[in-house]
């Protein structure tokens, strides 16, 4: 009795799940491992068209004999590359037709013309001509006649099908890409938007902790850039940092405090001296870093306010007693109890950041030193069009990804024992 | 002590009044009104002068009376100084004098004996600094994009700064962009789409995740450990990894360029996050109602459909608002899937048009608030349900 209670239960269970089970293990996970496989093969973005066998079907009245008409088919192999096998080629006719020329590939029975062409090669065309007379010596509908569509088929060879592999895009990633460039500039834009994005968490946290008139209304506002659409948001960074006329250029003009207008999302490097110390900083990649944490602390701000909230309030009280000052309240009490918090954001956050893509992307395009890895997945797959160069930069995303999990999970980890 | 601390008061104080003016010179130049400099000697000098004066006055006037009496003289300067401002501007100037030395007057000579007190004024400004910047920060921007939709190429090219909207004009005028957008971008067509991608995938989504959540919650069965942890794993990754072979296969299935292959895209990459959210609930709704519920001969679509969904209206209502969120701002599917502008989403269709550097900024600018209005009003709105989502699932981002 038990037993089946138990297998019905599992059979729901697996019935429940097995939908959303499918479709996130078909969409996510299948691409992973498709990556792998397109990853070692010499794929371009043409090719993964599969090419099909293309009939124009032109309908013409042949001059004198309304009862005749001349249908002419223009054929050709959609396909610039590829071959096409074993073409064959329907198309059907009203009942009172009958057929003039018949060609040898084809054959016409019950109203049907059937043909055969055999392979096609790239890029082949032919002009295929029929004749037909109406058996009652009626006229042709000419319309009718068109929108009747001729069906064609074949076989080719799908180009990700087949198991031709090869070491080529790895090598060109790993030695001809920039690729410790790469590299740098990902580890830069992921690290230091993660830390500032925590540090104006914690900060923005401590302040909304405070009581203060309007404080639900600064917590809404806080949220605003996490939840606004990123296209807007991009966009409006954009207006604002134009050198020509944008808004903060403008102003810095106005009041005299540069001379001429920075180029914040167009310039590569900017000169600073500090103290005598000459040194290049990157300004675009700074710029994108700071719209990046602009549009990021507020999930570690959530995320610091709700453990903040739930420090119990006789810690605070006691530290009172004790006549200890802010900062040692801060230092000693706070702190303590939101490092957890801030090492699973800082995980969280290393991962999104350095996947992101859309804030770069929207921002400089990549140009100017903020060639990311996500960006240069798209350059290589959709700008040069190199699918397999694409999925070998996606391959490396992931490796890098598994490692830092790992690491971090072990560091984690030993945390964990010591304590 | 009493001196270190009065010197660090006067000076942070004023280094707050300075921030303060400071803001409202630059949104009143953004107005179009001819301010060149900030004069940050001046108002330095009057707000040391200010503080000072107050810890020096104590108790003898009112506190309400000193405030007024400092903020006109300070008007009275500062109006002197920058001549031929509009009233508006000084009315502004006058307020902030009037919050500001509001503010300082909670602090009196005799306090600033006390321990510490030099760090709780740190704190005391830092916050009151943190709370304004933050607010100006985060809300120039939305602030900009909103103003900028109402002007004209034309009034931009005149003054770059002037960002002041004339509400006289006629209505058409004002809305000028909103209409060319509507009318020669087919702005209406993206809505529709954006509205059908987004709740449809809300649709599925819930249709994919309440069964599957409420197994992984309930049931017991081989396999649900492994299951539970690769969702949140599975949640980890990133989308720009699964863009190359999508795309392969969209196009050799012919799935790009239409409404299906993004709500498969956007319904599984939301699912996981979904059944987490729900499944976290789920389970703290009370065995018992179940349990009476297969005495009563229920199946297990009847429980979910008669106890579970009912009883976890609020969550379910969360995730839907937050799943709609997601799809209404993804841009990187839509960006991969769609080069037709017949199928394009709003965020598709804004980045299409930036694509063309004819187009005037202010028609962009409109764009951006047609998308961004309905996200905004929905999380102010229904902000409750959705914090608590975001702490629990975090969205993705």
């Amino acid at each position: 009795m038990n037993d089946t209670l138990a297998n019905t239960e599992k059979k729901t269970a697996y019935i429940l799940t097995l939908p959303a089970v499918l479709l996130v293990f078909s969409i996510i996970l299948f691409p992973i491992f498709a990556n792998i496989w397109i990853s070692f093969k010499e794929v371009e973005l043409k090719d993964i068209r599969i090419p099909e066998p293309r009939a124009k079907k032109i309908v013409k009245s042949i001059s004198d004999d309304p009862s005749k008409i001349k249908i002419l088919y223009k054929l050709r192999n959609s396909s610039l590359i590829q071959e096409i096998r074993d073409v064959s080629f329907q198309d059907n006719f009203p009942k009172n037709f009958e057929i003039e020329n018949l060609d040898p590939r084809c054959s016409f029975k019950k109203y049907n013309l059937k043909c055969e062409f055999g392979n096609w090669p790239a890029k082949y065309r032919e002009n295929f001509q029929v004749i037909f007379a109406t058996n009652d010596g009626s006229k042709i509908d000419k319309k009718k006649l068109k929108s009747i569509k001729p069906k064609l088929d074949g076989k080719s060879d799908n180009i990700l099908l087949n198991t031709n592999f090869t070491l080529k895009n790895f090598k060109k990633v790993l030695f001809e890409n920039e690729f410790v460039d790469l590299l740098l500039t990902t580890f830069y834009y992921t690290f230091f938007g993660t830390v500032g994005s925590i540090v104006f968490g914690i900060l923005t946290a401590q302040m909304v902790n405070q009581k203060f008139y309007g404080r639900t209304f600064m917590r809404s506002v806080l949220l605003f850039p996490y939840v606004a659409p990123v296209v807007a948001l991009a966009y409006t960074w954009e207006l604002l940092l134009d050198p020509n006329s944008g808004t903060l250029n403008s102003l810095l003009l106005n009041y005299k405090i540069i001379e001429t207008p920075i180029n914040l999302l167009g310039q590569k490097y900017i000169e600073i001296s500090i103290l005598g110390f000459d040194f290049k900083l990157r300004l675009a990649l700074t710029t994108v870093i700071m719209f990046e944490i602009w549009r990021y602390f507020p999930l570690a701000f959530l995320f610091i306010l709700a453990r903040l909230q739930a420090i119990p309030k006789e810690l605070y009280e006691a530290a009172d007693v004790d006549g200890a000052s802010p900062f040692q309240k801060f230092f000693n009490i706070t702190l303590p109890q939101i490092t957890a918090v801030i090492s699973i954001l800082f995980m969280i956050r290393f991962i999104w950041n350095f996947n992101k893509f859309e804030d770069v992307f929207l921002l400089t395009g990549g140009a100017s030193g903020t060639r990311t890895l996500p960006i240069n997945v798209y350059q290589q797959g959709f700008a040069i069009s190199d699918i397999g160069m694409g999925s070998a930069v996606s391959i490396v995303i992931v490796v890098l990804l598994l490692m830092f999990m790992f690491f971090y999970f072990k560091l984690l980890g030993k945390r964990v024992d010591e304590n | 002590m009493r001196t270190k601390n009065t010197i660090l008061f006067s000076l942070i104080s004023t280094f707050f009044l300075i921030f303060l003016i400071s803001i409202w010179k630059i949104l009143a130049t953004l107005q179009g009104l001819s301010i060149n400099s900030f004069n940050i000697e001046i108002i330095f000098t009057f707000g040391l002068l200010i503080s000072l004066a107050h810890l020096g006055i104590g108790d003898i006037i009112k506190s309400i009376y000193k405030s007024i009496i400092f903020s006109a003289i300070f008007v009275f300067c500062d109006g002197y100084l920058i001549q031929k401002l509009p009233i508006w501007y000084n009315v502004g100037v006058f307020l902030i004098l009037y919050f500001f030395t509001n503010k300082i007057s909670k602090y009196t000579f005799i306090g600033l004996k006390e321990e510490h007190s030099t760090q709780v004024i740190l704190f005391d400004f830092l916050t009151l600094f943190g709370i304004l910047f933050f607010s100006f920060v985060i809300l120039f921007p939305f602030y900009m994009m909103l103003v900028t939709s109402f002007k004209t190429q034309i009034a931009l090219l005149v003054n770059p700064l002037d960002f002041s909207i004339n509400f006289g004009q006629d209505i058409k005028d004002l809305f000028k962009s909103y209409f060319v957008i509507f009318k020669s971008y087919k702005f209406g067509k993206y809505i529709v789409t954006s509205t059908i991608v987004s709740v449809g995938t809300v649709i599925i989504t819930l249709l994919f995740a309440i069964p599957a959540a409420y197994a992984v919650a309930r049931l017991n069965f081989f396999g649900k450990t492994f299951l539970s942890t690769s969702i949140l794993i599975i949640y980890m990754f990133p989308a720009i990894v699964l863009v190359i072979p999508l795309y392969t296969i969209f196009s050799q299935l012919g799935l790009r360029n239409s409404i299906e292959g993004l709500l498969i895209v956007y319904t599984a990459t939301t699912l996981p996050v979904a059944i987490y959210m729900l499944q976290g609930y789920f389970k703290s709704i009370p065995k018992e109602l179940e349990e009476a519920a297969i005495l009563d001969k229920l199946s297990w679509f009847g429980i979910i459909t008669k106890i579970i969904i009912p009883l976890s209206i609020p969550a379910i209502s969360s995730v839907a608002l937050y799943v709609f969120m997601i799809a209404w701002n993804e841009f990187l599917f839509s960006l991969m899937f769609l080069d037709n502008p017949n199928s394009f989403t709003l965020s598709r269709a804004i980045q299409y048009l930036s694509g063309d550097a004819e187009t005037p900024r202010q028609y962009l600018m409109a764009g951006s608030v047609v998308v961004t209005l309905p996200v905004l009003f929905i999380f102010v709105y229904f902000e409750k349900y959705l914090v608590s989502g975001l702490t629990a699932g975090s969205v993705k981002g």
